[in-house]
């Protein structure tokens, strides 16, 4: 798979590790959060078959983190994002 | 029809004119008693011991496509209970005493080879970890043994015992290990499931399910509406998909893993070895070809094929250990799709809809696990009890802080 990076354009995915779907992003505040919320956030999963916002790390690059949109049922992957720009456009890092 | 020695000669002095199919192809009934979701391994295994041992009647297996044509048929056939965790050793040490008995139950052959299985050492630490891990199943009735270098060496003196980042050092051996012909599994399973009444209803895909004031009515399919008192899911791959049809997120992503084929060759490696520091392991087919994998590509797919990094991966893995497979050539390459859990254990367990049962998360590891997903499954749906292997296999466990980590990665699916 090739994954078209935002600041260095097209870049093998083996230079990346995985980590998973991009609603991890969505952090749930530690200060009142209850269990139950943290335990939808952390283990629970979606897993969809298709479209899966994901995140991706390029550990052997610039090691920005990034948001992939890929079918999970072809590969083809047709959005990527900085997880940073991401994270803002959903109001965390205020 | 029973098969036999005497049966295969009377055939053959009568022209084989004898022999029927081995199940029926019923049009499923408007409602049955049980309906079990997928005609894998697990599935099938389930509506047989559903059958056979806890007396049960109107039960069906729907399968979205061919039976046994999902993982069963794409795994590479190993068995073996060599498991550290409580939660875990007991059932996998149940499920190889299944298999030993196998092919007497239901009468079908499924060369079931007890070829053994090793697991190759290179640290002193690695060594400390596996005599825990041996000690572990022995003290629950599984056998095990550390080998030596040299012991090791004479079962297979070719290997590269001097590898300069991982030298063999030992091995932790079970023997009663081995491997199975996994689509007989499939197909012994369906055949007794079918003689005692069980339909098996192929190209019939679960579209949703009916459910009225918290408890299962029945599920819709390409094939009309069914009804059901009781309905399991054995669908490992699809889970999240199936179970979103009941409106359950699961703790579990869905990923692809490869398997390699090599082209046939004379005896080579007469058991089975896991070269876990090199993410490889082999074993060989009665046909000769060398069938070997290693690790999941790491990402979320439902592709049933994977990547090129991952084939390099493995081909590295392989010629780390053993060289002289150089020159081999590789027949075929296929991916399946795994459940990966987050902690790379299996769920066996009631959902919070009444008569909804879940099997599922099997990892990498559903193969060997089979007959003992299928009698524990069943045991659950007919007795409204887990069975006493299968306690720890709850959907709540991270909620109640009882993960079984048997790699203690944590929450992260594609590390187990």
């Amino acid at each position: 798979m090739i994954i078209h990076h935002p600041i260095l354009g097209p870049r093998d995915a083996q230079e990346f590790v995985y980590l998973g779907d991009a609603s991890l992003i969505d952090r749930p505040d530690g200060m009142t959060a209850g269990i139950e919320e943290f335990h939808e956030y952390l283990y629970q999963r979606t897993n969809p078959a298709g479209e899966h916002r994901e995140l991706w790390y390029h550990e052997q690059g610039d090691r920005s983190w990034l948001v992939v949109t890929r079918n999970t049922v072809t590969h083809e992957i047709t959005k990527v994002e900085l997880a940073r720009d991401v994270a803002r456009s959903r109001g965390r890092s205020k | 029809m029973r098969y036999s020695g005497f049966r295969v000669i009377a055939e053959a002095l009568t022209g084989h004119k004898g022999w029927k199919p081995v199940w029926r192809d019923p049009a499923p009934q408007a409602e049955y008693d049980y309906i079990i979701v997928g005609g894998g391994g697990h599935g099938l295994a389930t509506a047989y011991y559903l059958a056979k041992e806890f007396g049960q009647s109107r039960i069906a297996v729907l399968e979205k496509g061919y039976l046994g044509g999902g993982n069963v048929g794409r795994n590479t056939t190993i068995i073996r209970s060599n498991y550290l965790l409580d939660g875990n050793e007991p059932f996998y040490e149940f499920s190889l005493k299944l298999w030993e008995g196998l092919e007497q139950d239901f009468n079908y052959n499924a060369m079931v080879s007890q070829r053994g299985i090793i697991n190759l050492i290179h640290t002193d630490a690695q060594r400390d970890a596996f005599t825990r891990r041996g000690n572990a199943m022995r003290l629950h009735g599984a056998d095990a043994e550390l080998l030596s270098r040299e012991q090791v060496r004479k079962m297979y003196p070719w290997l590269n015992f001097d590898n300069a980042r991982f030298p063999i050092k030992g091995a932790l051996m079970q023997r009663r290990g081995g491997t199975v012909r996994h689509d007989a599994v499939a197909w012994g399973y369906a055949r007794g499931a079918d003689m005692r009444g069980v339909d098996l209803i192929q190209n019939c895909e679960v579209t949703g399910m009916r459910i009225e004031n918290g408890r299962i009515k029945g599920v819709e399919t390409t094939r009309g509406y069914i009804g059901a008192k009781k309905v399991g899911v054995a669908v490992a791959g699809s889970s999240s998909k199936v179970m979103a049809h009941a409106g359950m997120r699961l703790p579990i992503e869905s990923h692809v893993l490869q398997a390699f084929v090599s082209e046939g060759l004379k005896p080579l490696i007469d058991g089975v070895m896991t070269f876990g520091a090199g993410h490889f392991y082999v074993s060989q087919s009665d046909k000769g070809g060398l069938v070997f994998g290693g690790d999941i590509d790491g990402y979320n797919s439902y592709a049933q094929r994977g990547n090129l990094p991952v084939i390099e991966d493995v081909a590295e893995g392989g010629m780390a250990l053993m060289p002289a497979i150089g020159r081999v050539r590789l027949l075929r390459t296929w991916g399946g799709i795994m459940d990966m859990s987050m902690d790379g254990s299996p769920f066996i367990d009631k959902t919070h809809i009444e008569g909804l049962y879940f099997n599922g998360g099997w990892c990498y590891g559903g193969f060997k696990a089979t007959p003992a997903s299928g009698w524990c499954f069943a045991h659950l749906m007919a007795k409204d009890e887990p069975h006493k292997t299968a306690t720890a296999y709850r959907l709540d466990r991270f909620l109640k802080g009882r993960m079984i980590d048997e790699k203690g990665q944590g929450a992260q699916p594609n590390l187990h």
